[in-house]
């Protein structure tokens, strides 16, 4: 025990400072504002749906746990029931056999359903795009209201892209 | 023999086979030792290729049965390797054609929601609805059924899994897999190998060095070509820091799955500090696109040498502190032993590979067999528990990620100076080659075919996780319900390696 008590002393607060929102970002917010959307302050819980991703989207999502970023500080919980969930988190080229799964669990989330969709293959299939196994990107099975880029998106973009979605 | 091979590399054997040949090869296999590495097709309208690769002693071989003319079933090897059916099954969901001596008819990636045979675009055959797939049942007193998924409560990749259990106990589990299906064997036709790299690298996000190293390997072993020293010792590096991330990652979800949450933590502080210089160094956080036919991308020029080994040297000093926390921590030993063991006898009978297999007694790695460079020059001193548990798999991880942190220094060390990337000349229609890598899950196979010029006529890449799902199926019967998690962390197939 006492040796666990003396790792955490020596690793200390490692914690980085949150990052700020460019001005465009910022724009983006009030827009989902002015929609009724995003007024979530410091307490949102997201829900992570994988549609069919190669998982390198989940290793950065991942690495949100990290104490580097601290997620929950800033009032982001992750949880396990869409019921719970305000926001949905989406990865992946929608695959057609993840495609009734991403409406179902849409489907149980309550009003306002806010979703964002990760990675350059949930904007449009990606690299994927164009196979006989891919419904499309996110937006064409369920409204989308951001998008983050980048394939896979890295953690601070995550948590800049989750900011702009809950007006933080 | 025919000329369409030409691997350049003394260990790989291709053996071309008639059908009987073909199911003799298997049986001479499980007869003499051999363990089944991959089962795939190709089919064209001229060309019928089914092939199946076997390791032995340090050899793989490969049998390869050409077909031609209108071909209304393929010869199952099931009877002699029983790790097979699934990806027979998926053979025949993707073109349509049934394997004759085969037991399990139950569709496998198809969910019943194709149209048409989806790389023949034939009709389809008889087709189950999704929902009814028929999972195996267990009856009696008090027996029930838990459906888990496609949706975990995790962040994770989508599988189904049903559990028959009594009480908190698991009589049985059944995997469904293939929700992250995408076609890539599809995608993998006819395309420049500038595309099919990129393919490679999202096989697995997590291997993606994995991957597209095998998908090199293969075009280069087709086309005849070696790549420059630097550039294979580049390679190398980028798998061991691919392996190293993905341990210590793993190492601290056991942590947490077993209700250490400290264990995470600390390990995601050290996965970060090595995911920051990737990005630093060579300019991905994962690694992604930075290994191609020819060599390696892009040169990170002279490298901060002297920083990325201090780095690891310190990851590795702080790797051994929590090792000895593990170690001396009741609760969390209490859950990782005895817990999810895989009996070296089962292992070897399934001829598991990699990390879940040297946990069992299985002493396969290529670094170790092949001693490619940079290995050959490094010395590379191979992990092996036999008690086959959690703990087991929890103690080669802490063992690998040791010796592959004393590896990158000593890569660093060592690297030679010289071009990193040769264009590869023009590929000879016809010609196929095959990779495969030790991956940071174990054996990665990839296999290419030419078309000419820079097309690559068609690719299948394996993932080992066909062989670590079937595996953890066996594995968990007898467990408690709660430790599924537990015992599918310590596994950690891959669904997208797996579902392609
Ligand atoms: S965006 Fe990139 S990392 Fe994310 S799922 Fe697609 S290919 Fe994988």
């Amino acid at each position: 025990m006492h040796h666990i008590l003396l790792r955490t002393l020596k690793t200390g607060i490692v914690t980085e400072k949150t990052p700020e929102l460019p001005e465009e970002m910022k724009e983006i917010s009030r827009k989902l504002l002015e929609r009724g959307i995003g007024r979530f302050g410091r307490s949102l819980f997201i829900r992570h749906l994988d549609a069919g991703s190669c998982n390198g989207c989940e290793v950065e999502i991942g690495m949100l746990g990290s104490p580097c970023f601290m997620l929950e500080h800033l009032g982001f919980k992750f949880v396990a029931s869409p019921r719970h969930a305000d926001l949905l988190l989406v990865t992946g080229p929608v695959s057609l056999h993840m495609r009734q799964a991403l409406l179902d669990t849409y489907e149980a989330m309550p009003s306002p359903k806010l979703v964002v969709s990760v990675g350059g293959c949930a904007d449009d299939g990606g690299i994927f795009r164009g196979s006989y196994a891919i419904a499309g990107g996110v937006s064409e099975v369920v409204p989308v209201d951001l998008h983050i880029p980048g394939c896979p998106p890295e953690p601070l973009d995550l948590i800049r892209g989750l900011m702009t979605a809950a007006g933080v | 023999m025919d000329e369409s091979r030409s691997p350049c590399s003394p260990f790989l054997e291709v053996i071309e086979t008639d059908r009987e040949g073909y199911l003799h090869l298997a049986m001479e296999m499980s007869e003499t030792g051999g363990r089944l590495v991959s089962v795939w097709g190709f089919f064209s309208e001229s060309l019928s290729l089914l092939f199946s690769s076997y390791f032995r002693g340090e050899r793989l071989f490969t049998g390869r049965l050409s077909l031609s003319g209108k071909i209304s079933d393929l010869p199952s090897i099931t009877p002699f390797f029983p790790v097979a059916s699934r990806m027979e099954r998926s053979i025949r969901d993707l073109w349509g054609i049934s394997f004759s001596g085969a037991q399990d008819h139950r569709r496998w990636l198809d969910h019943g929601l194709w149209e048409r045979v989806p790389l023949t675009q034939k009709a389809q055959p008889e087709t189950f609805g999704e929902g009814d797939y028929p999972f195996v049942r267990v009856e009696g007193m008090g027996v029930h059924e838990i459906p888990v998924g496609p949706v975990h409560a995790g962040m994770i990749e989508p599988g189904h899994f049903r559990f028959q259990v009594v009480g908190e106990k698991v009589l049985r589990m059944e995997e469904r897999l293939g929700y992250s299906h995408r076609g890539i064997d599809g995608l993998s036709r006819n395309i420049p190998w500038n595309r099919g790299i990129k393919l490679a690298g999202r096989v697995s996000g997590d291997t993606t060095v994995g991957h597209a190293l095998a998908y090199s390997l293969s075009i280069e072993s087709a086309i005849g070509m070696e790549v420059p020293k630097r550039a294979r010792f580049l390679r190398g590096l980028l798998l061991e820091r691919e392996r190293i991330a993905n341990h210590l990652g793993d190492l601290g979800a056991l942590a947490n799955d077993a209700g250490l949450s400290f264990g995470l933590s600390q390990f995601l502080i050290l996965k970060e500090d090595l995911l920051r210089q990737n990005k630093s160094v060579f300019g991905h956080r994962l690694l992604m696109d930075l290994i191609s036919p020819g060599g390696v991308r892009k040169d990170p020029g002279p490298l901060p040498i002297a920083e990325m080994s201090g780095e690891a040297s310190r990851i590795l000093q702080e790797v051994e502190i929590l090792e000895m926390i593990f170690e001396q921590h009741g609760g969390l030993q209490d859950r990782f032993f005895g817990t999810g063991t895989l009996p070296p006898e089962t292992a070897q009978k399934m001829g598991l590979c990699g990390v879940v297999g040297r946990a069992s007694g299985q002493p396969f790695d290529l670094r170790r067999l092949w001693k490619e460079p940079p290995f050959d020059e490094t010395g590379f001193t191979q992990a092996l528990e036999t008690g086959g548990d959690v703990r087991a798999r929890v103690a080669v991880r802490f063992f690998e990620v040791k010796e592959s942190l004393r590896l990158v220094q000593e890569i660093l060390l060592k690297l030679p100076s010289g071009d990193v990337f040769l264009e590869p000349p023009s590929g000879e229609s016809g010609k196929e080659g095959i990779g495969l890598v030790e991956g940071w899950r174990g054996e990665i196979l990839c296999w290419s075919r030419l078309e000419g010029g820079d097309i690559v006529a068609a690719s299948h890449f394996h993932d080992p996780s066909w062989i670590l799902w079937p595996a953890l199926e066996m594995t968990i019967p007898g467990n408690l319900v709660a430790d599924f998690p537990l015992i599918n962390k310590s596994f950690n197939p891959s669904y997208s390696g797996h579902d392609l």
